[in-house]
């Protein structure tokens, strides 16, 4: 199951911190370094995948509908 | 004559009107019963609010001067007995009760019913902390219950925009106060639970007066507030103002502006965090290697791996030395046995029998046996005598 923002960013903090704490070996702090660029790129992706949508929800004889919706101003 | 010269000015109109009603006795000292609402409590320390009944209201200042004596910190809803004077503020051309002394006349109705309804669904558990939800980091929808028009919804609809601008809004429209609108904005938060619409809903609504806040202090509102699955959170009113919806939401907002912020995560400010960690992890690897390369650098660099032929030549040496002293112990103990050799030929020398012989000696043999007494010879025995070159045998006499 692919995981929210919120676990990706708890995830990228642990590995920052165990990176920065330096007691890992060599090989371990590279593969601990590709999975964190990994999961940063993961989330730039899910803040940049969102699309704008302001709508309104109407009731219309029983049905819902969903319209765009523009304030006084626009 | 013209209508124009006889015409009065507004300022001098309001003049006549303010002489008129100072020159009042009555009106200069007067006890009056309502009802406070819009009620102000100014930073300059005078006192504005609305005193009414069912039908009508008036404006009411009360000066610091005169506040200061209070014994109690008037609200919206307390009904009280004002002592003081009807005057006109000239230039907004209204009237208004200068008030001067202030007392309680009992609660007011509506006041009453909120506090007891509060204190009931506190009893109920509805306020509870353990039962509020957290408001989720990154919600995919906001869903927003306000009025569809007026500056609530603007102002929810810039901030969003403003930390977010791939923002998701859903807006379901509900009346804010009047008859009916409790109703309303509970039918609105059960729709919005039963469809999935919202990860989080924002309700929100202006400031006004308690009656204009009540739909938010109905039993109908505080229950689906509970019940919603959805977090709420409740912006309803001013910084000030508190209605049971606040108590009973996940999160309350001082305003609808400040909901927003609560609801919408800025992007720019997690993307910067992100960058950041990826700073992180790069300079923590960069770290990790040069330390890494200085460690190898100082093994390399060390004498033993520098000079591997050190050791060797090191070695040969210690050889070449025990040679050298083998050689010495073993010249030492030949010339000790060569000495020792020579005293045991001297030795030997004088104990030769030849020596013996050359001074003149002589060995007397017969068959072969050493005659060393002449009892074992008799007469007529053949004797070999060994002289020092030689030998000659003989006869016994």
């Amino acid at each position: 199951m692919k995981k929210s923002f919120e676990e990706n960013i708890d995830d990228l903090e642990k590995i920052v911190s165990e990176l920065e704490s330096g007691d890992l070996n060599l090989d371990d702090s590279v593969s601990k370094f590709e999975e964190g660029i990994k999961i940063s790129k993961e989330c730039n992706k899910i803040l940049e995948d969102a699309e704008k949508k302001i709508t309104i929800l109407l009731n219309e004889d029983g049905n819902i509908k969903e319209e765009n919706f523009t304030t006084e101003e626009e | 004559m013209k209508y124009r010269d006889i015409a009065i000015s507004v300022s001098d109109l309001n003049k006549y009107i303010k002489d008129k009603i100072d020159n009042d006795e009555y009106l200069n000292n007067i006890l009056i019963k309502g009802e406070i609402s819009n009620f102000k409590n100014h930073y300059t320390g005078h006192m504005y609010f609305t005193l009414k009944d069912e039908n009508s209201l008036i404006k009411c200042i009360m000066f610091k001067s005169y506040a200061t004596k209070l014994t109690f910190m008037p609200k919206d809803g307390m009904k009280v007995m004002i002592l003081g004077s009807v005057s006109v503020f000239e230039r907004d051309g209204v009237y208004q009760v200068y008030a001067k002394v202030m007392e309680e006349d009992g609660l007011g109705d509506l006041y009453t019913k909120y506090q007891e309804l509060k204190n009931k669904l506190e009893e109920q558990g509805l306020f509870d902390e353990e039962h509020k939800m957290p408001i989720p980091v990154m919600p995919k929808v906001i869903g927003v219950l306000t009025s569809s028009t007026g500056s609530v919804i603007r102002d929810i609809i810039n901030v969003s925009t403003r930390r977010n601008p791939n923002v998701y809004i859903r807006l379901f429209p509900v009346p804010v106060q009047g008859e009916g609108a409790a109703e309303k904005i509970a039918q609105g938060i059960e729709f919005m639970n039963r469809n999935k619409l919202a990860d989080v809903l924002i309700l929100a609504r202006g400031g006004g007066s308690l009656e204009d806040l009540w739909p938010f202090n109905e039993e109908i509102v505080a229950h689906s507030i509970y019940n919603s699955e959805i977090p709420i959170i409740s912006a309803v009113g001013h910084e000030t103002d508190f209605t049971i919806a606040d108590f009973v939401a996940d999160l309350r907002a001082p305003t609808p502006s400040a909901a927003a912020e609560l609801a919408v995560a800025d992007t720019y400010e997690l993307k910067r965090k992100i960058d950041t960690y990826q700073d992180r992890l790069r300079n923590s690897l960069i770290k990790k290697l040069e330390l890494m390369k200085l460690r190898y650098e100082k093994c390399i660099s060390s004498t033993a791996l520098k000079d591997p032929l050190r050791k060797i030549n090191d070695n040969y040496l210690k050889i070449d030395n025990y040679i050298k002293q083998l050689e010495n112990i073993i010249k030492t103990k030949q010339e000790k046995e060569k000495t020792k050799y020579i005293e045991l030929l001297a030795k030997l020398d004088t104990l030769s029998p030849l020596k013996t012989l050359y001074r003149g000696y002589s060995i007397t043999e017969k068959n072969g046996k050493i005659i060393k007494s002449k009892d074992e010879l008799k007469q007529g025995d053949t004797i070999d005598i060994r002289f020092v070159d030689g030998q000659r045998q003989a006869k016994v006499q």
